[in-house]
C-alpha cells in the first residue's frame, strides 16, 4: 500500500465495483422489454442512440475531445453492414456487425492523427470536415451508395443463423440489447483499466499527463479508434434493424443530435449516453406532437436552454429520473476525475 | 466559360463568402467564441433585404443598408442577452449554444417565411453582361467585387489605423491590461460581434442571387465561414481575406471541372491545411 502504484491500483479497483444501481438500471431496461412488447421499434431507436451516444461519451466524456463529425462513423457502419447484407458478402448479422465496426475503426485509426493535431477549434473542423467529406463521397458514388435514395430491399439473415427478424421488432429488440450490453462490458472494463485513468488525466490537464509519463498523442488515438468501432456498429446496428441506408446517417444534424443526447444524459460516467436517449426519445414525443414540421426548433431550444442554465446544474437536477439513481449511478462514476 | 470567367466569378464569390465571414473571423478567431450561428445573422439580413425590395418595393440599394442596421441591432441584442455570458465558457458550451441557436433560426424562418428559396428582384441595370477584352463579366458579380473590395480596404484600414481598431486588438490581446488602460472591453466587443453580425447581414442580402436563400442557409454555409477563418488564420484580415479567395476560386472551379466531386475538393484542402498548420495559414494561437 505504500507505493502509489498500489495505491492507484486500489483505487482503480474501488471504482470498478458494480453498485447496486447499476443491476437496477439494466433489471429495468430487460423488464421494459419483457412489459411492453408493443414498444419494440421505439425501445429499439432508444438503444441505438444510447450506443451511439455510449461511443461518443468515450472521447468526449473521458478523453475531452469535441467532436461534431462523429456520424462519419455511424455512417460508415451503417453502409457496410448494409452493402454487406445487400450483397450477400457477409450474410450473418453478428458477424457483419463486427466487420462494420471494424471498418470503422480503421477510418477512425487512420483519421485519429487528424485529430489529435491542434486545439479544440482544429478538431472540431477536422472532425466535421471527415463527415461532410464522407458525405460528398457516399454522394459521388451513388452507384454503390444509392445516392440520395439510399440503400433499397435490404434483407436481413437470421441472426447467428438461428433467430430471424420479425416484423414486431422483438428480435431486434433482443439482439439490440445483448450487443449493447456485450459492448457496455467491455467500455466499462476499458475505462476502469489504468489506460482509462490516463485518459482521465489527459482530459483534466494534457500538459501534466505528459509531464508524468502519459503517451497522450497515443492514448488519444487508441479511444478514438476505439469510439469510432463503437460508433460504427451503432451504425451497422441502425442498417440491420431498420432496413435502411441513406445519405442522412451521415448529415450534420445527426452529429449535432448526438452531442445533445449526451449532454442531456450527463458525459463521463458511460450511463449518460443512455439515460440521454430517453429523455430526448420523450422530448422529440412531446414536441413532435405540438409542432411535427418544426421539430428542429424545439430541439434548438433544449439546446439553448442547458447551456444558459449550465451543464452541471442540469445534472443536479436531470428530469424525469429520481435522483437516488442518479446520485448512485453517478458514485459508480469513477470519482477519480476530481483533480 | 473561359479560364478568366472562372477566375472572375471565383474572385466576386471569394470576395462574398470574406463580407459573410469577416465578422466571424473576429469572434472565433480573435476572441476564440466558437459561433456556428453566424450564418444565420447572415440569413436575417438577406431575408430583410428579400421582404423589402419584393414585398415592400424598395429600390435594391436603399434595401441593402437597412439589412445591415438590421443584422447589426439583431446581433447586438444578442450579444448582450445572450453570447456575452458565453465567453468564458467551454467551447463545447459555445458549440451547443450556437447551434442550438442555428436549429432555431432554420425553423423560425421554415415557420414565417416558408421553405421555398427566395430570389430577390434585381434592378435591371445589374442584369445581364458586359464583354470587357472578350471576358463575359456579369454586370452583378462586377458590382460584388466593388463593393466587397471597398469593404475590405476599409475595414482592414479600420482595424490597422483608427482608435477604435488599436482598442480592439488590444482588448483581444489581453482583455486585463486593456481594462487596466481604461478601454472599456466589453463595450468594444459587443460593438464588433454587432458590427461584424451586420456585415453578415449586408452579405447575405447580397449573396441571395449567387448562394440562393433558404431556411437552411446558416447551415448549409456554416463550413464555408467556418472554412474561411480556421484556414485564413486570425493575425490579421488579410488571412481570412486571402482564405475567401481560395475557397472561391476553388469551389468555383471545382464546380466547373470536376462536377462530380461536388464540395469534395474543399473539404480535402481544408483537412490538408489544418494539418499542416493547425492555427491557419497566416494564424498565431489566440490569446484568450
Amino acid at each position: 500500500m505504500t507505493a502509489p502504484a498500489d495505491n492507484v491500483g486500489f483505487h482503480a479497483r474501488r471504482t470498478a465495483r458494480w453498485h447496486p444501481a447499476e443491476f437496477v438500471f439494466w433489471i429495468v431496461l430487460i423488464g421494459c422489454g419483457l412489459l411492453f412488447p408493443s414498444r419494440y421499434l421505439i425501445m429499439t431507436e432508444i438503444l441505438r442512440i444510447g450506443l451511439f451516444a455510449l461511443s461518443l461519451d468515450l472521447i468526449l466524456g473521458y478523453a475531452g475531445i469535441v467532436s461534431l463529425g462523429h456520424a462519419a462513423f455511424f455512417g460508415v457502419g451503417a453502409y457496410a453492414a448494409g452493402l454487406m447484407a445487400l450483397h450477400g458478402l457477409v450474410p450473418e448479422p453478428v458477424l457483419a456487425l463486427l466487420v462494420a465496426g471494424l471498418i470503422a475503426g480503421v477510418l477512425g485509426f487512420a483519421t485519429s492523427f487528424l485529430v489529435i493535431r491542434g486545439v479544440d477549434l482544429t478538431r472540431l473542423m477536422v472532425t466535421l470536415g471527415i463527415a461532410l467529406l464522407m458525405e460528398a463521397l457516399a454522394e459521388r458514388f451513388s452507384d454503390i451508395t444509392g445516392g440520395s435514395d439510399g440503400l433499397q430491399g435490404i434483407v436481413m439473415q437470421p441472426i447467428l443463423g438461428l433467430f430471424e427478424f420479425d416484423i414486431f421488432g422483438q428480435v431486434g429488440f433482443w439482439y439490440s440489447v445483448a450487443v449493447l450490453f456485450v459492448l457496455f462490458l467491455l467500455a466499462r472494463r476499458v475505462v476502469h483499466s489504468p489506460f482509462g485513468l490516463s485518459l482521465r488525466a489527459i482530459r483534466n490537464n494534457p500538459l501534466r499527463a505528459a509531464a508524468v509519463g502519459i503517451p497522450v498523442n497515443r492514448r488519444l488515438v487508441a479511444i478514438y479508434t476505439l469510439a469510432a468501432v463503437y460508433a460504427g456498429i451503432a451504425g451497422a446496428l441502425f442498417t440491420q434493424t431498420t432496413q435502411l441506408a441513406s445519405l442522412d446517417v451521415f448529415s450534420f444534424e445527426r452529429s449535432a443530435d448526438l452531442v445533445l443526447v449526451l449532454v442531456l444524459g450527463g458525459t463521463g460516467y458511460l450511463y449518460g449516453g443512455m439515460i440521454g436517449a430517453v429523455i430526448f426519445k420523450i422530448l422529440q414525443e412531446i414536441f413532435s406532437t405540438i409542432t411535427p414540421q418544426y421539430w428542429l426548433f424545439w430541439i434548438g431550444l433544449v439546446l439553448v436552454t442547458i447551456v444558459l442554465i449550465g451543464r452541471e446544474r442540469l445534472e443536479r437536477w436531470v428530469m424525469f429520473v429520481p435522483r437516488k439513481v442518479i446520485r448512485a449511478l453517478r458514485r459508480a462514476k469513477p470519482s477519480g476525475g476530481a483533480a | 466559360m473561359t479560364f478568366l470567367t472562372i477566375l472572375f466569378d471565383g474572385i466576386a464569390y471569394g470576395m462574398l463568402l470574406f463580407v459573410l465571414a469577416c465578422g466571424l473571423a473576429v469572434t472565433l478567431g480573435l476572441m476564440n467564441f466558437v459561433n456556428l450561428a453566424h450564418g444565420a445573422f447572415a440569413m436575417a439580413g438577406g431575408y430583410v433585404c428579400a421582404v423589402l425590395v419584393n414585398n415592400m418595393g424598395w429600390p435594391f440599394f436603399a434595401a441593402l443598408p437597412i439589412a445591415f442596421l438590421a443584422s447589426a441591432l439583431i446581433g447586438a441584442l444578442f450579444e448582450r442577452l445572450l453570447y456575452r455570458h458565453l465567453y468564458d465558457r467551454s467551447h463545447l458550451d459555445q458549440v451547443l449554444f450556437s447551434v442550438g441557436l442555428v436549429f432555431m433560426s432554420v425553423a423560425a424562418v421554415d415557420f414565417i417565411m416558408g421553405s421555398s428559396r427566395i430570389f430577390i428582384k434585381l434592378p435591371e441595370a445589374l442584369q445581364g453582361q458586359i464583354d470587357l477584352f472578350g471576358v463575359g463579366i456579369g454586370r452583378y458579380r462586377l458590382m460584388i467585387i466593388v463593393i466587397c473590395g471597398l469593404l475590405t480596404v476599409a475595414l482592414q484600414l479600420t482595424l490597422a489605423k483608427t482608435r477604435f481598431g488599436s482598442r480592439l486588438r488590444a482588448a483581444v490581446d489581453d482583455p486585463r491590461v486593456a481594462s487596466g488602460l481604461g478601454i472599456n472591453v466589453p463595450q468594444v466587443f459587443a460593438l464588433t460581434f454587432a458590427f461584424g453580425c451586420g456585415l453578415a447581414g449586408f452579405g447575405g442580402a447580397l449573396s441571395a442571387e449567387i448562394l440562393g436563400l433558404d431556411p437552411y442557409f446558416p447551415l448549409k454555409f456554416m463550413i464555408y465561414f467556418l472554412i474561411v477563418v480556421t484556414v485564413g488564420g486570425s493575425s490579421s484580415i488579410t488571412g481570412p481575406f486571402l482564405a475567401s479567395l481560395l475557397l472561391g476560386i476553388g469551389d468555383v472551379a471545382g464546380k466547373y471541372y470536376l462536377p462530380k466531386m461536388g464540395p469534395f475538393m474543399i473539404y480535402t484542402i481544408m483537412i490538408v491545411i489544418l494539418i499542416w498548420r493547425p492555427n491557419g495559414l497566416f494564424g498565431r494561437t489566440a490569446a484568450r
